[in-house]
């Protein structure tokens, strides 16, 4: 069975504020120079490794995985899913 | 009145002995403290079940998810449609949310640190198990422990809360004022804990198993009691 990677991203919604990304952007960023830096959100990522049929499959499972687990909480997260080539 | 409840502990429960001691000593209730897989094979026999504050599976992901897919979780989700309280401090609450049972999320507090201190509660409404004693806008003092407990859910979901009476507590100032400077963490509305529509499924951040002894508090205040008499009301009644 062929191996994949790839990465679920985790991340707050709009509405909600993400104050470590907040502090990230006015505190490092702009304080050292980067003032072109207009917004930054934090987040998490799992990397998952995993055996599918093919890449259509890798994603699927981790789609309905990241559902089924509430790997994210949909009140309040985002949730990408990334193949990595 | 002989109350027959169970305090669920997990694997990373940290608050299970202080709620135990809360309800043996203070309330002097009966009590099972059961390893959740224990608790899993007998929780029919229960009037009430409590799921304590601490860190499960180390908040791992997130707080709450990992101890949400328990088995016995299914099982507390069974009881609590049934009828019966499920009350949920702190991480508890956490598990609740994340298991459904009550709506929203808990995220990381604004302030970005785990904060350990006094918080005033404004009671909401006295429909829920745990406020059936108290008045509306009575403000009870009870101490927040958590770094994840800024309460958020979307527009619609709020108005819903709101419209159902399903805001039991909020962090207010001493005199029940509702400030930016009387929230923690930032949770949307001040909101501090909630029920569900039927109000016997309640989660509540702060701790009153630490605020039910005049010995715990600063100002010798026993108001966490008034928590645990509001369940043993409910109980009574139903």
């Amino acid at each position: 069975m062929p191996k994949f990677s790839v990465e679920i991203i985790i991340e707050g919604k709009k509405n909600a504020r993400d104050p470590e990304g907040e502090t990230i952007m006015r505190d490092l960023m702009i304080k050292h120079g980067y003032d072109m830096v207009e917004s930054v959100r934090s987040g998490k990522i799992l990397k998952v490794n995993l055996e599918a049929k093919d890449e259509n499959e890798a994603e699927e499972i981790c789609l309905k995985m990241v559902n089924e687990l509430r790997i994210y909480n949909p009140v309040a997260h985002m949730c990408v899913i990334k193949l990595v080539k | 009145m002989p109350m027959n409840v169970v305090v669920i502990q997990f694997s990373g429960s940290t608050c299970d002995r202080d709620l135990v001691n809360a309800m043996r000593n203070v309330m002097e209730w009966d009590v099972d403290f059961l390893w959740h897989e224990k608790a899993m094979k007998n929780l029919e026999k229960y009037d009430a079940i409590f799921l304590p504050g601490g860190f499960t599976y180390g908040d791992h992901l997130r707080a709450g998810i990992i101890a949400a897919f328990t088995p016995v979780m299914s099982k507390v989700k069974e009881r609590a449609k049934e009828g019966v309280p499920v009350l949920g401090i702190c991480n508890g609450f956490q598990i609740l949310v994340e298991s459904e049972l009550l709506p929203g999320a808990l995220i990381g507090n604004e302030t970005l640190r785990f904060s350990c201190k006094w918080t005033n509660l404004r009671v909401e409404t006295e429909r829920s198990a745990a406020t059936n004693i108290a008045k509306k806008g009575d403000v009870w003092k009870v101490p927040i422990a958590h770094g994840e407990g800024r309460y958020y859910l979307d527009q619609k979901g709020l108005k819903e809360l709101n419209d159902n009476d399903q805001i039991v507590w909020r962090y207010t100032t001493e005199s029940g004022e509702l400030t930016k400077e009387a929230n923690p963490n930032g949770s949307i509305e001040n909101i501090a804990g909630i029920c569900n529509l039927e109000g016997n499924v309640v989660g509540l951040m702060p701790h009153p198993e630490r605020a039910a002894e005049s010995t715990l508090s600063p100002w010798e205040t026993e108001d966490g009691k008034f928590y645990f008499q509001s369940i043993e009301k409910f109980l009574r009644r139903s």
